[in-house]
């Protein structure tokens, strides 16, 4: 894929953190506010594809390396099942943190209110979990196709 | 009459994408008939849970005083979503393995296998 | 903490564990890859033969995820039950332990037979999801569960199936075309779970067969439910995906399909006789299973004998067998509402279908592994092209023996029990059904003997001089499933009384299956 103009460039380089914290953003408040680990994961990897659009194929692999991506997707399905395990003294995946008063454990409240981020138990987590697997698997997925398109080939075996 | 509206359009959606999987011979434009249809399932599933004059099942800072739409079906096409991400991606990475050795995206000239 | 309550649980969740481990430990290792796999496949067929025997003596198990103990379906006094839960009776442990000894084979073979390729790691981290989907289809009780791991067995199959397409244009498009086809299919099922969500408002299998009325809906969903998971188990109107699935993929891949899709017939079987049981009217859906029975039968050895490449020819044969066990349990169905008939014959139709489920698993795999073995050392799969090859290889020649006269049901092997039971049954329904499937059993036999001939026979020829017999975990694969199948032929009325039998009685009696998590028979 081919670089794009300077304007296109300028304006990536303004907006590219600004995508990455707000996807985290939605990610840690998924269980008080829409969202969640799946949507916030899938808005931190369409910064990618932000940055894979602007500056081309050749060089962003520069910048993100598939291989950490990959440690990374598996370390994040490691943890989610590590979390479900956990609970395994009473049932597979039973919320153990829930109205306890450790780590998100404050006592979830019913009804309308401001929203207390402790609260929730193992949910946040695994919303962790799944928001970091799937921003580096649709990382992988999206620069994989990027790097099999015929215009990166040609670039690299000239 | 008016509020049935949303399941015709889901039975459209269904209705064009078997007729582009059917009639069409590019295999990107199989894919995304394959995408059509899945459109078409998910908002079947969102319209199921819909109550007149509800509003949205969220308890953070929610207008006192009224009844909340139905939040079971918004988990089961959330999920669905998912899944059609996972499928349009291996779809898309098995025309572009199809395109490498090839050379075309014609199902006509496509078909090694008979018989 | 008493683990022997979470064996339902941990037979899914240490496979999961495992696949989940295998891409970080291949970039310490790569042949450790593939010893964690079969280890921990090992496990989970340790753990499903436990859990068979506690079944078959006590009764079925639930297992509820999350909630305070893993029995409590229906927490603080509500009607219906709210949370997923694994629901295995004694139908669904027969198929959890076809899978079992499937894959565990499965990945023994692939030890040896998939070194020289590149990227294992993904190749075992997709073979133990497959697998994992796979137990989950069988042992669910909840609909839209069983949609989310049956598109998630699709897509790893699918993975698995183009593996080989890096370097070669086929398994692409095979692939290309199991994944639509597979992807129609589970949208179809989510549509008819989206029907039955907006009309009862519940989700779990037992809860919606208490309150079910065979309303128009309800109608449409049988519609939309019986055709579809008929394709995903390859019958034969809507049978193409199946030649070029089975024959493009590497060959304990293709065992582990022919489970995967003997669990979208058992889906089809908990659809019709649990869920709706006698409100559907079930002489024309009973016929309609005997049609697609018929039809698979007889088109699927009829394409088999003009082949020329032997996984396709064995590919063909997986879609005739098919149709023996839509033929036994569609007699079953069709007579499910008359008490009289249903005792006389309903219910060894049944059996015999159902006990060809396992027969089918067991020789048809026999066959793929010795179909890869002779790939593996002579590199083609076109039969004009081999021959003489039982001067070197003896061990694969014996195992081809006993899956070719398993599958054309001589006597001291498993087929003879199980079509044996079909015939007898299905005769007194109708005498013309039986006499068609005899008459597909002489044809089977037929074209064994042609590819036992062409690929075996005859004198040795001078370029595949230097050909060994195939290493010793292919071997030892191998032999598992020939002395299941040996096992299974000597004494078939053992595994008739204790394992088929309270299987179909699962099916049957729809009271036992709705009591066991409402409460209260």
């Amino acid at each position: 894929m081919k670089q794009m103009s300077r304007i296109v460039r300028t304006v990536t380089n303004l907006i590219y953190g600004f995508i990455i914290i707000f996807g985290f953003y939605v990610i840690l408040h998924g269980h008080l506010t829409p969202g969640g680990g799946f949507q916030g994961g899938a808005i931190v990897a369409s910064a990618f594809a932000l940055l894979l659009i602007s500056y081309g194929a050749l060089n962003t692999e520069k910048l993100l390396k598939k291989d950490l991506l990959s440690i990374l997707e598996s370390g994040g399905l490691t943890m989610f099942i590590g979390t479900a395990f956990l609970g395994l003294g009473i049932t597979f995946f039973y919320n153990f943190l829930a109205n306890s008063g450790s780590w998100f454990g404050d006592a979830a409240v019913i009804g309308i209110n401001p929203g207390n981020m402790n609260t929730g138990g193992v949910i946040p987590l695994m919303n962790i979990a799944v928001g970091l697997e799937v921003l580096s698997a649709l990382g992988v997925i999206v620069l994989v196709m990027a790097s099999g398109a015929e215009f990166t080939k040609k670039k690299e075996n000239s | 009459m008016i509020g049935n509206f949303p399941y015709i359009a889901a039975i459209i959606f269904i209705g064009l994408g078997i007729y582009t999987l059917m009639f069409k011979k590019n295999l990107i434009k199989i894919a995304i008939g394959v995408v059509l249809i899945q459109n078409g399932v998910n908002l079947f599933l969102i319209t199921l849970g819909y109550i007149k004059g509800a509003v949205a099942p969220i308890y953070t800072y929610a207008p006192s005083g009224q009844i909340m739409v139905l939040p079971t079906p918004q988990a089961l096409t959330l999920t669905s979503i998912v899944i059609g991400i996972a499928t349009t991606a291996l779809i898309l990475s098995i025309a572009m393995m199809i395109y490498k050795h090839y050379g075309t995206l014609d199902t006509d000239q496509v078909r090694r296998l008979r018989g | 903490m008493n683990l022997s309550n979470h064996i339902p649980i941990l037979i899914i969740a240490i496979p999961l564990l495992a696949a989940f481990l295998v891409p970080l430990i291949g970039r310490i290792n790569k042949k450790a890859t593939g010893i964690l796999t079969t280890l921990a496949l090992s496990v989970s067929l340790i753990l499903t033969i436990i859990l068979a025997v506690k079944i078959l003596t006590v009764g079925p198990q639930v297992y509820v995820f999350g909630a305070q103990s893993p029995a409590l379906t229906l927490p603080s006094g509500l009607k219906f039950p709210i949370r997923i839960m694994f629901q295995i009776d004694a139908m669904g442990i027969f198929m959890g332990l076809i899978t079992a000894v499937v894959s565990f084979s499965g990945a023994v073979y692939s030890l040896t037979f998939m070194e020289q390729h590149s990227g294992l790691d993904k190749y075992y981290s997709l073979l133990l999801l497959l697998t994992v989907g796979m137990f989950s289809m069988e042992f669910t009780g909840d609909i839209f569960n069983f949609f989310v791991f049956l598109e998630v067995a699709s897509i790893a199959a699918v993975a698995l199936i183009s593996f080989r397409g890096v370097d070669l244009g086929e398994p692409a498009e095979a692939g290309f075309k199991y994944m639509v086809v597979s992807s129609i299919s589970a949208l179809m099922v989510l549509f008819a779970v989206g029907i039955f969500y907006g009309q009862y408002d519940l989700l779990n299998f037992a809860a919606i067969a208490s309150v079910v009325k065979y309303s128009q809906l309800d109608k449409i969903a049988l519609g939309l439910l019986v055709p579809v998971l008929a394709m995903k188990a390859g019958a034969v109107p809507m049978h193409m995906w199946t030649p070029d699935a089975y024959s493009e993929a590497p060959a304990p891949i293709s065992m582990i399909l022919v489970a995967a899709s003997q669990a979208s017939l058992y889906a089809l079987f908990r659809v019709t006789f649990s869920l709706y049981n006698i409100t559907l009217n079930t002489l024309a859906v009973g016929w309609i299973i005997i049609i697609f029975g018929l039809l698979s039968m007889f088109i699927g050895v009829t394409m088999a004998i003009i082949q020329k490449d032997i996984k396709r020819l064995m590919a063909y044969h997986a879609i005739s067998q098919t149709g023996y066990m839509f033929l036994g349990v569609g007699v079953g169905l069709a007579v499910l509402a008359n008490p009289v008939a249903l005792s006389q014959y309903g219910i060894t139709a049944m059996e015999g279908g159902i006990f060809h489920i396992m027969n089918h698993a067991m020789y048809k795999g026999l066959l793929f592994l010795t179909a890869g073995a002779l790939f593996f050392r002579t590199g083609t799969k076109d039969l004009n092209k081999m021959g003489g090859l039982a001067h070197s290889m003896k061990y694969t020649t014996i195992f081809f023996i006993i899956g070719a006269a398993a599958i054309a049901g001589l006597p001291p092997f498993n087929g003879f029990a199980s079509k044996l039971l079909i015939y007898e049954s299905v005769y007194r329904f109708n005498p013309l059904l039986s006499i068609i499937a005899m008459v597909v059993s002489i044809l089977t036999l037929a074209s064994f003997v042609k590819v036992f001939h062409s690929a075996f026979l005859g004198p040795k020829l001078p370029q595949f001089r230097e050909v060994k017999e195939v290493p010793k975990s292919m071997v030892w694969a191998m032999a598992i499933l020939s002395c299941i199948i040996i096992f299974f032929g000597l004494f078939p009325d053992l595994i008739v009384k204790n394992l088929v039998h309270p299987a179909v009685m699962a099916l049957i009696e729809q009271f036992k299956y709705t009591g066991t998590v409402l409460g209260g028979i």
